[in-house]
């Protein structure tokens, strides 16, 4: 039994079903994310204070793993890009990238918490820490995600390059969708908890 | 099963690949149909106890309390903190592990790949995965009444900042939530997409079944509305596990004592993402349950439904507004007037598609010549109780008349009408009228009709007097039903009534429980197309074998072309060529 348009698109709609299924996926993901920032304004309107963000969390950290999290979603075109030219190795290579960028993001992340914990600053300390943790948890937890994901094709998930190169191609492109959405995440995030 | 041998070479796996960890969406919707049933009974179980605790305050339950421990019935007699306990995980269990799986898990796997002549659903795993997730998040909601103090006891909308400081149950339930949020989302995805890029050749939008449809739009609503409920949840968890304060406000006494956190939260934050969540899940329990109508009263009224595309229109409309009327549960929050007045206004706009959906069924009776099977007087059954339910539903939407009814007996007795003779009358029908595709037998009808006229009469028994109580003034949720209030005496009397309408109501299903297993078995043996019906599902063979069709189907015309002037049966099923 074959499911139609796994891998070519339906005509009338223009896309293969996970394209289709990845937007979707990320519409509802809109919808969690728009909840915590909606979260987010309703408490900061409501509170007496409120902190700057750079009184507490270090700017220049969060600087640099934005651009960690930009140069990822480079590579993870790149990434497409070179097995749409037809080179595994090299899609391989950049899907390692991407994966030890997110690993870089992450690890500055572990810093970043350890310092607050170690400084005394928990979640249940004030509204403004409720927030950030839980905003950034949530979000580490979608890069861990994608992690898991790139590692996978980077690995046995690459077999299928031999038998279904266009399969596969398709399924690096929408973990590409979906990371760029992280990052898009991110790129809220930033200035939301860091700069206002 | 003949049909099923030619599709040998892909049915060579195991028991458990072919029964347990199926990617088939026929098995799976089997599986979700019934575990949902066990939940449903469950969920039932819950308010018959509860039902006697109102009938009888105080007094033990004969032979069943004794089975009890003692923290939550000594010697019989239920506590009022197990009372709390049963009315939110009745609430929690018939929504989310009833009647949604029932009516999206299991008719949507089952029919919609079938209806629109697809070969299975898009994403077979994701929609395995979608089906254990669910049985997980419901093995957590049955262990949480294990934990220390019981289940979840803050009602099913789980109130801050009652139960951001309630007993373990809480996290039992936001756990639970997350795995059945999770698998909502898997199954939401799948649905969409199987709709949008499986459909047969020549089967256009407006070619589609209506309970495709209403599965559509449901699977948008379950898609966009569920995830603010998993922030909410996510929210509640820190406050419960990493003591943060999301919604407990500065200073909140509890027990005497001011509690130590560090404040600055709302609670009503929670009542506007629980309700962004709540009012759309209410058309999720509500539109699939109208799609099985539809099909249904097409089918035995042997013509076409009066205005498809009405219908249509009005279900993709009825789908957005939901949207945007959640606050109509929260008049009494203290919302400004201009606010009210908005979700007054949309409140009252969204009963207008609901209402072309009703007409449209009505008037689709006229002049047809129906055939009263068991499957048609239950989805008959349902247009009189949802029309109770939905004009119940009126005096709620407005704010003036809204705020003295909130949180009354008359609350529980509209939404009931909607959900227990609307929903659950609507699935028992689907389960009638879908048998033969999935067994390939008919279930007894004299017993089916038994079934219907027992459940139909108990039902009005057990919610028209809370109607009654509600305008009296009686608050819901009260351990004694109201007995230690003198403005509810006149009204209170009713309660014995209601619980002994409640057991009788248990008694009626016992035929249906026991039709249902015998019939598998011993049930008549009818052939693939045994309603003489139109969809593409009657297309494939009974039960469908792996791969749905022999051949995939084309279709030629719309989806209730019956009694078609000149034709030579009453019914010109979708997939027949032109004669």
């Amino acid at each position: 039994m074959q499911i139609p348009f796994t891998v070519e698109a339906r005509p009338d709609t223009g896309l293969n079903n996970a394209k289709l299924g990845i937007w979707l996926f990320l519409a509802s993901e809109v919808m969690l994310f728009g909840a915590l920032f909606s979260s987010y304004i309703l408490l900061r309107v409501n509170a007496d204070v409120w902190p700057k963000g750079h009184e507490i969390l270090s700017v220049p950290v969060a600087a640099f793993n934005t651009v960690v999290l930009i140069s990822s979603s480079v590579t993870v075109i790149m990434a497409w890009a070179s097995l749409k030219m037809g080179s595994l190795s090299k899609g391989r290579m950049y899907l390692l990238l991407t994966f030890v960028l997110g690993l870089v993001f992450m690890c500055v992340k572990a810093y970043e918490y350890n310092h607050k914990f170690h400084t005394g600053l928990f979640p249940s300390e004030s509204t403004f820490l409720a927030i950030y943790f839980t905003l950034t948890g949530l979000h580490g937890l979608h890069v861990l995600g994608g992690m898991i994901v790139f590692a996978y094709f980077w690995g046995p998930g690459s077999k299928m390059w031999h038998s279904e190169p266009e399969h596969f191609t398709n399924r690096i492109e929408v973990a590409g969708v979906y990371w760029h959405f992280v990052d898009l995440v991110w790129i809220f995030l930033f200035p939301v908890l860091y700069l206002l | 099963m003949s049909a099923a041998d030619h599709h040998e070479a892909h049915h060579q796996q195991g028991f458990w690949r072919t029964y347990i960890f199926s990617t088939d969406h026929k098995t799976i919707g089997i599986q979700y149909g019934l575990t949902a049933l066990v939940f449903l009974f469950f969920g039932f179980c819950l308010m018959l106890l509860m039902r006697w605790q109102l009938a009888y305050p105080g007094q033990p339950i004969p032979v069943i309390g004794g089975l009890f421990s003692d923290a939550t019935m000594p010697g019989g007699v239920m506590l009022p903190e197990f009372y709390n306990s049963l009315g939110a995980m009745h609430g929690t269990i018939m929504v989310f592990l009833g009647v949604v799986p029932l009516a999206v898990g299991a008719f949507g796997n089952f029919v919609v790949p079938l209806q629109i002549g697809a070969p299975d659903m898009a994403f077979p795993k994701l929609n395995m995965a979608s089906y254990w997730c669910f049985f997980a998040g419901g093995v957590v909601m049955l262990y949480s009444f294990t934990a220390p103090g019981g289940a979840a006891n803050s009602g099913w909308t789980s109130y801050p900042p009652l139960s951001d400081i309630a007993t373990t149950g809480q996290t039992f339930w936001l756990i639970g939530m997350v795995f059945l949020i999770t698998s909502s989302l898997l199954g939401s995805v799948n649905f969409i997409v199987t709709i949008i890029q499986l459909r047969a050749e020549g089967l256009s939008y407006m070619r589609l079944p209506f309970f495709v449809w209403a599965q559509l739009v449901t699977a948008f609503l379950l898609l966009l509305a569920f995830p603010p409920l998993e922030a909410a949840g996510v929210l509640q968890l820190m406050d419960r596990l990493a003591g943060t304060s999301f919604f407990l406000p500065s200073g909140l006494v509890v027990t005497g004592d001011v509690l130590q956190v560090s404040g600055g939260g709302s609670p009503l934050l929670w009542q506007h993402l629980f309700w962004f969540l709540a009012h759309p899940e209410v058309y999720v329990l509500i539109l699939p349950a109208m799609g099985i109508v539809g099909e249904i009263i097409a089918n035995n009224t042997r013509k076409p439904l009066f205005g498809y595309k009405s219908l249509v229109y009005a279900v993709i409309f009825l789908g957005f507004m939901s949207f945007i009327v959640w606050a109509h549960h929260m008049f009494l929050t203290g919302m400004g007037t201009t606010i009210s007045a908005f979700f007054q206004t949309t409140t009252m706009i969204i009963s207008i598609p609901s209402v072309i959906i009703l007409t449209v069924f009505f008037i689709s009776l006229w002049g047809g010549r129906i055939r009263f099977n068991t499957s048609m007087l239950f989805a008959l059954g349902f247009l009189p109780m949802f029309g109770i339910g939905g004009l119940t539903g009126l005096p709620l939407g407005l704010s003036a008349s809204d705020i003295p009814l909130h949180d009354t007996y008359y609350v529980i007795g509209h939404f009931h009408y909607v959900v227990a003779p609307g929903t659950i009358l609507a699935l028992f029908a689907g389960i009638y009228y879908w048998f033969p595709k999935v067994t390939g037998r008919v279930m007894s009808e004299l017993w089916g009709k038994v079934h219907f006229w027992g459940s139909i009469v108990c039902m009005n028994f057990i919610f028209f007097p809370m109607l009654i109580q509600g305008l009296m003034g009686v608050s819901r949720r009260l351990y004694d039903g109201g007995a230690s209030y003198d403005f509810a005496e006149p009204v209170i009397h009713y309660n014995t009534m209601m619980s002994h309408a409640a057991f009788a109501l248990a008694v009626f299903q016992l035929p249906f429980i026991i039709n249902f297993f015998v019939s598998i078995k011993k049930g008549k043996k009818v052939d693939d197309n045994p309603w003489h019906a139109t969809t593409l599902e009657w297309a494939a063979p009974s039960p469908p074998p792996h791969g749905n069709f022999d051949a995939i189907p084309k279709v030629y015309r719309g989806p209730y072309e019956y009694s078609v002037p000149g034709a030579e049966k009453d019914y010109s099923p979708q997939f027949e060529a032109e004669a």
